[in-house]
């Protein structure tokens, strides 16, 4: 019962669920209660043991059918259950010569033997350690290890001694059925044992990669990457906390509690200070290649909503719009392209926008706001309005300007990203989903 | 270790029976993991969303097992002292104050100041014993001769500090009480935490626990949910209304109903005399089912297909 167990707990690690040593020990005795063989029972006890969110739960239910149901053949091909049940057709040289054990591969396709077909397989694929395989550059090799124990060379032998019987016929296409079975076999290993270290690896990379240059069909998967970090930050900050100051006595709040005994302190009170989440006003620069970027940050931030105590979204390239009710209204991946056609494509030009800004929307930055900005700050040789950009700073609490751009070229060009930053309490630079995260991560933190 | 209810939990299938003799219909996972709460000894940490029966199945377990439910309600702010134990305060200072008195007859004619100290300190070791022990939640529990099940419940409305401190009590149902010493559970207590997920626990306190979530329940589960908490309710009824209650969750609400407020609707339909689901019905008792405006606004539109289908689907089959 182990064998099998110990199997299912590595395919299952390999799926990305997260398996503590105390955990594979907790299903091991978890088992031995309920047993190995019912399947819908072992299901149950194995997900209260191993999966402790719902996605993880998900996860779980989908390799655990999938580990349990690659051990079927596919019952087409020569060898398929219409061939015929028992008697071998014809008389195979091992036999003539007495038989003797060889042969018996031959005999299991000749007669269609699938149950025997399968556990010859299992056998010769526990023995060649497929549970090990890693890379797909493997399927060929292990393919070859496992039909080599199965018996391929004698086989082969008996192929080339019956010369052009019809019983050759019939076993060469044995033969290659086979050779597919194993190899779908061994993918189904492939895809069981290796494909969450290809996922793991894959998300590592993707949130590294530059958010700018990301490939079409790896957005998708970012998209979700995003939101499951924002999830995850919004859980972790989506209350009002508090945290006390050490060593600072609350004397007011400590009186009281220990009224009850004559103001003799049992209890201390320590003075706390209260966190509060983040009012965000949020302008992002849509044009060119900062557009992507944009669209991340903005689902970042409509994803973790619950954590924040206000958030208002504007868009700008030439000038600039206010964009939070159609964010509230769609997912971000259809609002962008909705904003982009009213103000997109256009040459930035920051002076403008800013300038929008401070006629349109001034009054709603008070000392709780802070404002984040993302833009390289490329506006074209127009004027750059730092006034504005100054007057925001001294209205709100603080500005945070995000740019995708590196340090080293800031300033280079038509950047006037060197005269904004003064007024900025922060400037980062942010091009990736590892620096998004960890810009909003320290600003849930910290409070806004 | 031979718990008395031991019997009872020999099997899921009779674990499941049980529940449901008290009146909690358990789907498999949920018997499977009270079974093995009690057989691996490690407490379930129940998730879902609000309404689902969390809380309800620690009473359930409570009432087939016939042992005592010992509940903790969790709350920001909530700390060993009120969770555990805690010094009778008051009555130390009283006895204080009463022992003044008594003070200078107490030490007697002892000579010297040490002597007079030491004698000081045998009557401190006093005000430290079981007389001045406030046993809060959790040491209750452990001191249930015949076991008990312990609910924590809402643990996630609890810092995370707190966490670590039942992590600890959960390792080995036992606690160390520096002046008395360790309390050992006599029979370890069956442990029930409940979560809304209002905040994601610590790994270490999942790693420990076995994690039942519990969602809502299919049209069968539910049907039989309503049967049992609202006996007085026609067939029909019942199943109309519960395929309009599933219907319901299909659509984008805020809130979707719970099985809490399904029983809640049963309830009121069956005050009402009601033997169908009709469309006046429906629009005048719809606010027991969503509770926002916003919500019910998006329902209005779908309510006569809803209605129909649920007609359609709680005909009696052949
Ligand atoms: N499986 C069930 N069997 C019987 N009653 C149930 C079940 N699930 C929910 N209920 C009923 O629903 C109501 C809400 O359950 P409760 O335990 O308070 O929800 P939660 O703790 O998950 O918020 C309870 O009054 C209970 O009667
Ligand atoms: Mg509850």
């Amino acid at each position: 019962m182990q064998g099998p167990l110990l199997d299912f707990l590595r395919a299952a690690r390999s799926a990305g669920l997260r398996i503590s040593p105390a955990e594979s020990i907790d299903a091991v005795r978890a088992v031995e209660v309920v047993g190995f063989t019912e399947r819908e029972r072992l299901r149950d006890t194995l997900s209260l043991v191993l999966a402790k969110t719902v996605e993880e739960k998900r996860q779980f239910e989908e390799c655990f059918d999938r580990f349990f149901r690659r051990d079927s053949f596919r019952t087409e091909g020569p060898v398929g259950p219409g061939a015929a049940p028992s008697a071998p057709s014809v008389s195979l040289p091992g036999e003539a010569a007495g038989g003797g054990g060889g042969g018996a591969l031959a005999r299991m396709l000749l007669e269609g033997d699938q149950p025997g077909l399968a556990t010859a397989m299992e056998q010769a694929a526990a023995e060649a350690g497929l549970s090990n395989i890693a890379l797909f550059t493997q399927v060929n090799l292990f393919t070859r290890r496992i039909l080599e124990r199965m018996g391929l060379q004698e086989l082969e032998r008996e192929i080339a001694q019956l010369g052009d019987a019809p019983a050759a016929t019939r076993l060469r296409q044995g033969r290659d059925w086979l050779r597919e079975q194993v190899k779908d076999f061994v993918r189904q290993h492939l895809q069981l044992f290796a494909e969450g270290e290809n996922e793991r690896y894959r998300e590592q990379r993707l949130q590294q990669t530059r958010l700018t240059t990301i490939s079409r069909r790896d957005q998708d998967r970012m998209r979700i990457l995003v939101r499951a970090m924002a999830r995850r930050l919004a859980t972790q900050y989506g209350r009002n906390r508090k945290r006390d100051r050490r060593g600072q006595l609350d004397t007011r709040r400590t009186l009281r509690r220990n009224m009850g005994w004559g103001g003799t302190p049992f209890l201390t009170v320590w003075k706390q200070q209260r966190i509060e989440k983040p009012k965000l006003v949020v302008l992002c620069d849509v044009s060119g290649s900062v557009a992507a970027l944009a669209q991340f940050l903005l689902l970042f931030l409509y994803s973790l909503k619950e954590a924040l105590s206000g958030l208002r979204a504007f868009a700008f390239a030439g000038e600039l719009i206010e964009v939070s009710e159609i964010l509230e209204r769609e997912p971000v991946e259809k609002a962008i392209p909705q904003i982009m056609d009213r103000i997109g494509f256009g040459s930035s030009n920051y002076g403008n926008s800013l300038a929008d800004f401070e006629r349109g929307w001034m009054q709603i930055l008070d000392s709780r706001t802070t404002v984040i900005i993302l833009g390289d700050g490329r506006g074209n040789r127009t004027d750059p309005r730092v006034d504005i950009l100054k007057r925001m700073a001294d209205r709100s609490k603080q500005i945070i300007w995000l740019n995708p751009e590196y340090r080293t070229i800031w300033g280079t060009g038509d950047s006037d990203m060197l005269r904004y930053a003064p007024h900025c309490r922060i400037t980062a630079v942010c091009n990736t989903l590892k620096h998004l995260e960890r810009v909003i991560s320290d600003l849930l933190r910290d409070g806004g | 270790m031979s718990a008395a209810f031991h019997e009872l939990l020999h099997s899921i299938e009779a674990t499941e029976r049980g529940l449901e003799g008290v009146g909690y219909i358990a789907s498999r996972p949920i018997a499977t993991a009270v079974y093995l709460a009690h057989h691996l000894r490690k407490p379930i940490l129940v998730e879902g969303p609000a309404g689902v029966g969390k809380t309800e199945l620690a009473k359930a377990v409570s009432a087939w097992l016939g042992i005592p439910l010992v509940r903790m309600q969790c709350y920001e702010g909530l700390d060993e002292s009120k969770a555990l134990y805690e010094w009778k305060y008051g009555k130390q200072l009283l006895y204080t104050q009463i022992l003044k008195d008594k003070l200078g007859t107490a030490l007697g004619e002892e000579p010297g100041l040490e002597a007079a100290l030491a004698r000081l300190h045998g009557f401190g070791d006093l005000f430290f014993s079981e007389h001045f022990l406030e046993p809060r939640p959790l040491l209750r529990a452990l001191r249930e001769p015949r076991g008990a099940v312990l609910l924590v419940d809402e643990v996630d409305k609890a810092d995370q500090e707190f966490e670590a401190f039942l992590l600890e009590i959960l390792s080995d149902y036992q606690v160390t009480i520096p002046e008395i010493g360790t309390v050992q559970a006599v029979v370890p207590p069956i442990v029930l935490l409940t979560s809304n997920s209002m905040r994601d626990l610590g790994d270490a306190l999942k790693r420990r626990c076995l994690h039942l979530h519990i969602g809502l329940p299919d049209a069968k589960l539910e049907g039989r949910i309503v049967a049992t908490r609202v006996p007085g309710i026609e067939a029909g009824l019942r199943r109309q209304l519960v395929s309009f209650v599933q219907q319901l969750r299909e659509l984008d609400l805020k809130k979707l109903p719970s099985v809490s407020e399904t029983i809640d609707w049963a309830r009121v339909l069956v005050l009402l005399h009601a033997h169908a689901l009709d469309a006046d019905l429906v629009r005048n008792t719809l606010n027991v089912l969503l509770k926002f405006e916003s919500d019910i606004e998006t329902a209005e539109p779908q309510l006569a297909a809803m209605l129909q289908k649920a007609r359609r689907e709680a005909e009696p089959v052949g």
